[in-house]
């Protein structure tokens, strides 16, 4: 995509030299396109967040948030997730340096990491309906489980994301197009570390207060 | 099983009949004239903007009839008192589905066939930012209308109303699949609105030629660029909002439901936090539509060009912040009422701004009365009339009065189709040359227009006086005693009389395409912008070599410089090879998926619905692996082609 970049480039007579490798050959329009997209992925978890904020007391004489949120258990999600986007970070960086065997290796833990996290979570979800929380049981509930889960969802997809591009660079090492597919898949670790601590924040240690 | 097809009304049997023997016809066809390769190489798998705008224009001339037959149905039913031609349960599908068409797969197609027709081309690129992402967008809005349309046949149409509240439209209390067909379809299309917003902002901030700096880039950019911040930031909404309700219905959670604590007012929040912005998103491109054609047939710059730019952006963020106004009797309390009543009344001053600037570019110009101007002159009336009406809509006390009734529809309808549907009538006889070659009949346009602006003046001034008079919209008969039958009877002759300026609208297309005027100097209307100096259709590439831009109105600079016959020469030494986007299959096939998953979870069915959404991800796994999505056409190949468009 974005193809026809290059020509402009030329035109534009922008060093291309100058500009780490993910930029190069019309990258820089996909990483624009990526940050607009983040942005309305941003808006889809507004919506989410301020639906659960109405809907958190609502809980219709079921289970409350002090009810069923387990500390330990997403005080570990959040160490995993968090260090996650931390060796996803070292994978970005690794690319840079166009060091293929350092770049696989920390996305292959940056993956393991993140199957963990949903790990942790879908036992906690299966824990909590085992208890008779589930998303039908109250509006709480409905707005907890799917502001959550939409996260772990999205942290699903990126897994299944970089295993794609896990098997891409392994055969293909750093080209223009790799280079820019890493960087695009750590924005998007990135920016679901950040929602993620939004989670933490209202929806967790706010609840268990 | 019993219920799949929607049996017992004999007007569906007739639709019956009539699809069945559409398909037939244009399966014949195709197989008769051997075109089926033609149709998957030149249009299924195409990535071409120009190819992709001529695909959004005729969904949208489509959509237009459908939801045009909706309305005259509509009219016709109230046109006498204690009319039974339609029962209550189908008044209540055909208004439903008349909306939704006509803002979702009626609006935005033709929005974006606009965009497409002409972003490029004014901003001297080859293509959009993301041609294929372009064409996958484009396929996820064709196979969510068909989603929808198809409502009305299989299984039934939701029933509703556009707007889709719950607790109406929870399980409970509109059971069948109806209500699921809505939510889906919309979704789908929704996802490929938001991927457009995305490309045409990449495009527009990325993809310019150089020398073209923002502010020198044609208003129409301009427009579409506020446009796509507004679809940025109000979609989300839409697509949250939709999510929700479908849970609810399919999951059985529990947010808008009356019982377990959920909370209506939750959806209908979140649906007017896109829903009032998207008046904007449809409305600002017509604007900028105007600015190009006041300035073009006047044969002057455009008055206020900065002040247009500022309006724009102004509107776009004030526009995001009056969605209150659209439920002020839901009792929010005085001090939020207060808020969106001034924020909505705020919108006014920009775009009074635009109205004066329209007329003074007009003032002391050499106006010509061809189509394009033609709808634009009629818009301004009708536009100000809108606004005024708004802004006593928007007055909170007075809205109790007003709420729901028809005054608001005769408002709105005067917003949107004198606003939209004007502009981009105007901005489809603006460009329709440029993207066929041949210019629309004018003689046909102008009974078009006559009949069209005429039957929408009697259709909707009595809206208005029926609304004090107490109708309330969303009725589907009326009694005789109550003083509103007249008015009622004038009103439906009115959208007669449109309907017959659709018709002709219908026959002029016919007509041009064996007998319309070509155009061979790629420049009809003696235009200002650079589209206009290019050939029409231009070649798969637009532009053999990427020009500089000195000036605002670079292709009139150039001409009144007397430079335009040499500016059209190509230099067939200097060309180089052309990077371009191969044409693709995938996002085809990404809109069957999505339409199997959607018809899937429309009817409950668990396996096809899987099925669609697994289709969908491979889809996604297999354009991230393919490889050369990319080609180059060689110089050989260009120089072939400016030869033979008299370039070189």
């Amino acid at each position: 995509m974005a193809v026809m970049e290059q020509t402009l480039k030329d035109l534009h007579g922008a060093g291309e030299h100058r500009k780490p490798l993910e930029y190069t050959h019309g990258g820089s329009v996909n990483i624009l396109g990526f940050w607009l997209f983040l942005a309305t992925d941003l808006m889809v978890f507004a919506t989410l967040f301020a639906t659960y904020l109405i809907l958190k007391t609502h809980t219709d004489g079921g289970p409350t948030a002090a009810g069923i949120f387990d500390i330990p258990g997403y005080v570990a999600e959040t160490f995993i997730l968090l260090t996650s986007s931390f060796t996803c970070g070292l994978a970005t960086y690794s690319m840079r340096k166009n060091a293929k065997a350092a770049a696989l290796t920390w996305l292959a833990i940056t993956m393991a990491l993140g199957l963990a996290f949903v790990g942790l979570e879908a036992s906690e979800f299966a824990k909590d309906v085992a208890d008779g929380a589930t998303m039908q049981r109250s509006a709480f509930l409905s707005a907890f489980y799917t502001l959550v889960g939409t996260h772990g969802a999205h942290v699903s997809l990126g897994i299944l994301w970089m295993a794609s591009l896990f098997f891409q660079i392994a055969r293909r090492g750093f080209d223009a197009v790799r280079a820019r597919k890493l960087f695009v898949v750590g924005l998007y670790w990135h920016f679901l570390d950040i929602v993620w601590v939004f989670i933490f924040t209202v929806v967790y240690t706010m609840g268990v207060r | 099983m019993k219920n799949f097809f929607v049996t017992g009304d004999p007007m569906i049997y007739a639709s019956d009949v009539l699809i069945v023997l559409v398909l037939v016809g244009i399966i014949f066809t195709l197989t008769y004239f051997k075109k089926w390769g033609w149709l998957w190489r030149e249009w299924l798998t195409t990535v071409d903007h120009k190819k992709i705008a001529i695909m959004y224009l005729i969904c949208a001339i489509l959509m237009l009839f459908r939801g045009g037959v909706d309305a005259e149905l509509m009219r016709t039913q109230l046109a006498v008192p204690n009319n039974h031609l339609l029962s209550a349960e189908h008044y209540d599908q055909i208004f439903t589905t008349h909306g939704t068409i006509m803002i979702l797969f009626m609006a935005m197609p033709i929005l974006f066939a606009m965009f497409n027709a002409a972003v490029p081309l004014q901003i001297g690129a080859r293509d959009v930012a993301f041609p294929y992402l372009n064409a996958v967008s484009f396929w996820l809005f064709f196979f969510g209308a068909l989603l929808f349309n198809i409502s009305f046949v299989i299984g039934g149409s939701p029933d509703a109303g556009w707007t889709s509240y719950p607790p109406l439209t929870e399980l409970q209390f509109d059971p069948g699949p109806g209500e699921n067909y809505y939510l889906l379809a919309v979704q789908i299309s929704g996802f490929g609105s938001i991927a457009t917003g995305i490309n045409f902002m990449a495009t527009i901030l990325k993809m310019r030629a150089p020398g073209m700096t923002l502010m020198k880039m044609p208003l129409f950019c301009w427009s579409v660029l506020a446009s796509c911040i507004v679809i940025l930031f109000a979609f989300p909404a839409l697509t949250g909002a939709l999510l929700l309700l479908t849970l609810d219905r399919v999951v059985g959670t529990h947010f808008f439901t009356m019982l377990a604590g959920g909370n209506p007012m939750q959806f209908i929040n979140l649906f007017w936090i896109w829903g009032h912005p998207e008046v904007y998103i449809v409305v600002l491109p017509a604007f900028g539509i105007y600015s190009e054609v006041v300035s073009t047939f006047s044969s002057k710059r455009v008055f206020g060009y900065k002040s247009m730019v500022f309006s724009l952006m102004a509107i776009a963020v004030v526009g995001y912040l009056t969605w209150v106004h659209h439920f002020f009797t839901m009792g929010a309390g005085a001090d939020v009422n207060a808020f969106f009543a001034i924020s909505t009344m705020c919108v006014g001053i920009p775009t009074g701004v635009k109205v004066f600037n329209w007329l003074l570019t007009m003032f002391r110009g050499r106006i010509r009365l061809n189509l394009p101007m033609l709808w634009t002159l009629g818009f301004i009336p009708n536009f100000a009339l809108a606004g005024a009406t708004g802004v006593m809509l928007a007055a909170a006390p007075g809205d109790y009065q007003y709420h729901n009734s028809y005054f608001l529809v005769a408002h709105f309808h005067q917003a949107l189709i004198g606003g939209v549907v004007y502009g981009m009538l105007a901005g489809m006889y603006y460009w329709w040359p440029k993207l066929f070659g041949f210019v629309l009949d004018e003689r046909l346009g102008k009974w078009a227009f006559w009949f069209f602006n005429i039957g929408f003046y009697v259709c909707f001034m009595p809206q208005y006086e029926l609304g004090f008079m107490g109708m309330t919209r969303r009725m589907y008969t009326y009694p005789a005693n109550m003083g509103w039958t007249t008015l009622n009877f004038i009103s439906t002759i009115g959208a007669y009389l449109m309907g017959i300026g659709f018709l002709f609208i219908g026959a002029q297309i016919v007509y041009s395409i064996f007998r319309g005027q070509r155009d061979l100097t790629g420049d009809p209307w003696n235009g200002r912008t650079l589209e206009w100096s290019l050939p029409s259709p231009p070649p798969a590439y637009n532009f053999a070599q990427i020009p500089h831009v000195q000036e605002r109105d670079e292709w009139w600079r150039i001409k009144q410089a007397g430079l335009a016959d040499a500016y059209r020469k190509v230099n067939l030494n200097e060309l180089e090879p052309i990077h371009m986007p191969k044409n693709s299959g995938i996002p085809f096939l990404m809109g069957v998926s999505f339409f199997v998953g959607g018809f899937g979870l429309v009817f409950g069915w668990t396996v096809v619905a899987i099925i669609g959404f697994a289709g969908v991800f491979l889809c996604l796994l297999a354009r991230s692996l393919q490889e050369k999505t990319d080609y180059h056409i060689p110089v050989s190949e260009v120089q072939q082609t400016e030869i033979s468009l008299g370039r070189a």
